[in-house]
């Protein structure tokens, strides 16, 4: 559990290997892995070892209600996104109509874990990267008022978790059907003071962003995210890029694999043309833009780093800014307008066949797909986190940054790589679970 | 050491302990609650030394640490040689969660027949390192005190470290959750509306919050002290089958004796992760 950094060559950087192991700001267990010879890059790896989980067999068996608790346990970053993600596909497959008002609960639901996610990313994570020290609480010394909003931000956010599912991680409260109780008005109301604060500190975080300065990288990616009729996509739409993919939500599969490659306890997703492809929040801001809150865009606007976003991957501390002003914007008008359902959850029977969804997590697209007997019991299941779909593309996106860096100073080097890693928010325990694997053969 | 014996104030934790927290099979959750902590976390950061935590600072240290606290199971040979080293380079250790404290929910697998696991998973299972169970701190090394809960709860959090700073003991109490139920005034699920509950054997610490938000306790903090699962199985298998009962038991404290013992009665857990034949159950929707 240290850092060991291998480095070796000349000062000519003709060859050169870099390994961070355990790379630090993320979450779970990760390493970087960077190989250079005759100052070309060989090699660039975002290796991951966290301990494989079996979860696609561990829901094997289970009830669809059952599913919800026990995938909300793959990360204890973003559970709201695994549960929803299970319990749309759990609709589906059976039928049902959700009252109106659980639809927008559900919405508030991930709102909150929007915002509780990116501003931990944002302040505790990220910033510390582009202002110097190793962790928030080391920039606290400093800039005690900005990590205080960002925590205060991160708070209201887990306090529309908790006020909906009853604690901020690993929630209980969400059912096929609906929820397990009914939410009062009274419940809901009083997030109000809490979201108006927190709309400040969002746009107080967008006015901190553009005084940054991160380093320059520019390249095309493939950009996707799903896309709704009329909403910013959260818990609906249909997975769309910006080189043409557009297909329904739970046709994943019907277009992207998932490959086991040597040097990873997640599986590497792809499309059939093998060109990697980037979820999050800068696909969301760049492909949904139009579906911004106007609170958001109007932040956007202000900021005007819109191209960035599409094209630099550094710059994803700025679409989570606008994700932030979003989804408390957003929440704030679901507090509002809220009326609680008439029951708690609408009566339901189960039934055999395929419940399949994906959902935009607070790092982008996740997929689920569960095989259900007669009794809505689990026989075969897939889950699909952004991050093991994004693995291909941060690698493509080192191998294309590290020449640009390879002149400076090797430590330089290696913050400089671990800095780009992070901007992707990777979240290593949710990659790590995997089945039903190819071999990638590697020469 | 012992806890009481390290927050007594007659011990070798100095007033500002150097503190690691790091992680095995897990979901990043338990140490995710210190952070959580939003309005004391910049005070405890004050009081502490911060020197190994992965997933806040890229400062690093391989110790010694005066506290560590350890999330997750021990699921692969690294990590059973790692844990052994931690466990030397520190004074106190502390499990927080349910995967350190019981195995968590991929402690499933530990019914499982490894081998097969291993083939339905893997084309070529030399890829991966995984030991065939997933199991709690306590089977490897000695461990000096538990915060238990999937996720640990915040307030306990908060309550553990301010005890270890101030050099009390900390009060975790272990009482079922039906104990805290009644006090909050909430209606019996099990009584009133025939919900399958695992209160009456689960330690609190969650401030009853299944019952309070309308379904059945899940046992997320797992057994309390002297819990009879297998007593309150046979209560409950007067509306299910046995099988519906080992179920309820069979999520992130699974591996616990008190939660085992009944899994077993039933013939393991629902699956069947590995391909085998999986026990009856009846109607598996209630």
């Amino acid at each position: 559990m240290h850092t060991t950094e291998q480095l070796s060559g000349g000062p000519d950087v003709a060859d050169l290997t870099i390994d961070v192991r355990n790379l630090t700001r993320v979450e779970g267990e990760g390493s970087l892995h960077l190989q250079v010879r005759d100052g070309v890059v060989e090699s660039a790896r975002l290796e991951i070892f966290e301990a494989p989980r079996y979860f696609e067999r561990l829901v094997v068996g289970r009830t669809m209600d059952e599913v919800i608790d026990i995938v909300t346990r793959i990360c204890g970053i973003c559970p709201v996104a695994y549960q929803m993600t299970a319990v749309h596909a759990a609709e589906a497959a059976f039928g049902i109509d959700v009252d109106p008002a659980v639809a927008a609960l559900r919405r508030l639901f991930y709102c909150g874990e929007w915002i509780e996610s990116h501003a931990l990313h944002l302040y505790l994570l990220h910033l510390p990267d582009f202002l110097g020290y190793p962790s928030a609480l080391d920039l606290a010394r400093d800039h005690r008022s900005a990590v205080e909003g960002g925590l205060r931000l991160k708070r209201a956010g887990n306090h529309i978790v908790a006020t909906i599912g009853g604690r901020a991680i690993h929630p209980v409260s969400v059912r096929v059907g609906g929820f397990s109780r009914i939410l009062r008005r009274d419940e809901i109301r009083a997030l109000r003071a809490d979201l108006e604060e927190a709309l400040g500190l969002a746009e107080a975080t967008i006015d901190l962003v553009a005084t940054l300065q991160p380093p320059t990288f520019r390249r095309d990616m493939r950009l996707v995210a799903l896309r709704d009729p009329s909403a910013y996509p959260m818990n609906h739409g249909r997975i769309v890029s910006n080189d043409g993919i557009d297909l329904a939500a739970d046709a994943w599969e019907s277009l992207f694999d998932e490959h086991q490659v040597a040097w990873s306890h997640a599986l590497q997703a792809h499309a059939p043309d093998g060109r990697p492809y980037l979820l999050g929040p800068a696909a969301r801001v760049t492909l949904d833009g139009d579906r911004l809150h106007p609170r958001a865009a109007a932040a956007l606007d202000r900021l005007g780093l819109a191209d960035e976003i599409a094209h630099e991957p550094h710059w994803s501390i700025a679409a989570r800014a606008i994700e932030l002003v979003h989804a408390v914007a957003e929440a704030i008008d679901i507090v509002e307008a809220y009326e609680p359902p008439l029951e708690a959850a609408v009566a339901w029977r189960p039934r055999a066949g395929r419940a399949a969804w994906a959902t935009e997590a607070p790092r982008g697209m996740l997929f689920q797909r569960f095989d259900l007997d007669e009794g809505g019991c689990v026989t075969d299941a897939r889950i699909v986190p952004p991050t093991s779909q994004n693995q291909a593309a941060i690698e493509a996106d080192l191998a294309a940054f590290a020449p640009t860096v390879l002149e400076r100073p090797r430590a330089e080097v290696t913050h400089l790589m671990e800095q780009l890693i992070r901007s992707y928010d990777p979240c290593i325990s949710c990659a790590t679970h995997f089945l039903d694997v190819q071999v990638e053969e590697l020469s | 050491m012992t806890l009481a014996a390290a927050t007594s104030g007659r011990t070798a934790v100095p007033a500002r302990p150097r503190i690691a927290i790091v992680k095995f099979a897990s979901c990043d959750g338990c140490q995710l609650t210190l952070l959580d902590l939003e309005d004391e976390l910049l005070a405890i950061a004050e009081r502490i030394d911060l020197v190994e935590f992965a997933e806040a600072t890229s400062q690093r240290s391989s110790g010694p640490y005066d506290v560590l606290f350890v999330e997750g199971s021990v699921s692969t040979p690294e990590q059973a040689e790692e844990i052994v080293r931690l466990r030397a380079a520190s004074t106190l250790l502390v499990t927080i969660g349910a995967c350190a404290t019981s195995g968590g929910i991929q402690a499933l697998r530990n019914w499982a027949d490894h081998d097969l696991v291993r083939a339905a998973v893997y084309p070529d299972p030399t890829m991966v390192d995984s030991l065939a169970t997933a199991t709690p701190i306590a089977d490897h090394v000695a461990v000096d005190a538990e915060i238990r809960g999937c996720p640990i709860s915040p307030a306990q959090l908060r309550e553990f470290v301010t005890a270890l700073l101030v050099g009390r003991r900390p009060g975790l109490p272990d009482e079922a959750v039906c104990a805290e139920c009644k006090r909050r005034n909430i209606v019996c699920v099990a009584v009133a509306r025939g919900i399958t509950c695992l209160g009456p054997v689960t330690r609190t610490g969650c401030g009853a919050l299944c019952p309070a938000y309308g379904r059945g306790c899940y046992g997320c903090f797992g057994p309390r002290e002297s819990a009879n699962g297998p007593g309150l199985a046979r209560w409950l298998e007067r509306d299910l089958p046995p099988a519906d009962v080992a179920r309820a038991f069979a999520l992130f404290n699974a591996w616990s004796p008190p939660f085992r013992t009944v899994i077993d009665e039933a013939g393991g857990p629902p699956g069947p992760i590995d391909g085998r034949p999986t026990p009856e159950a009846s109607d598996a929707h209630h």
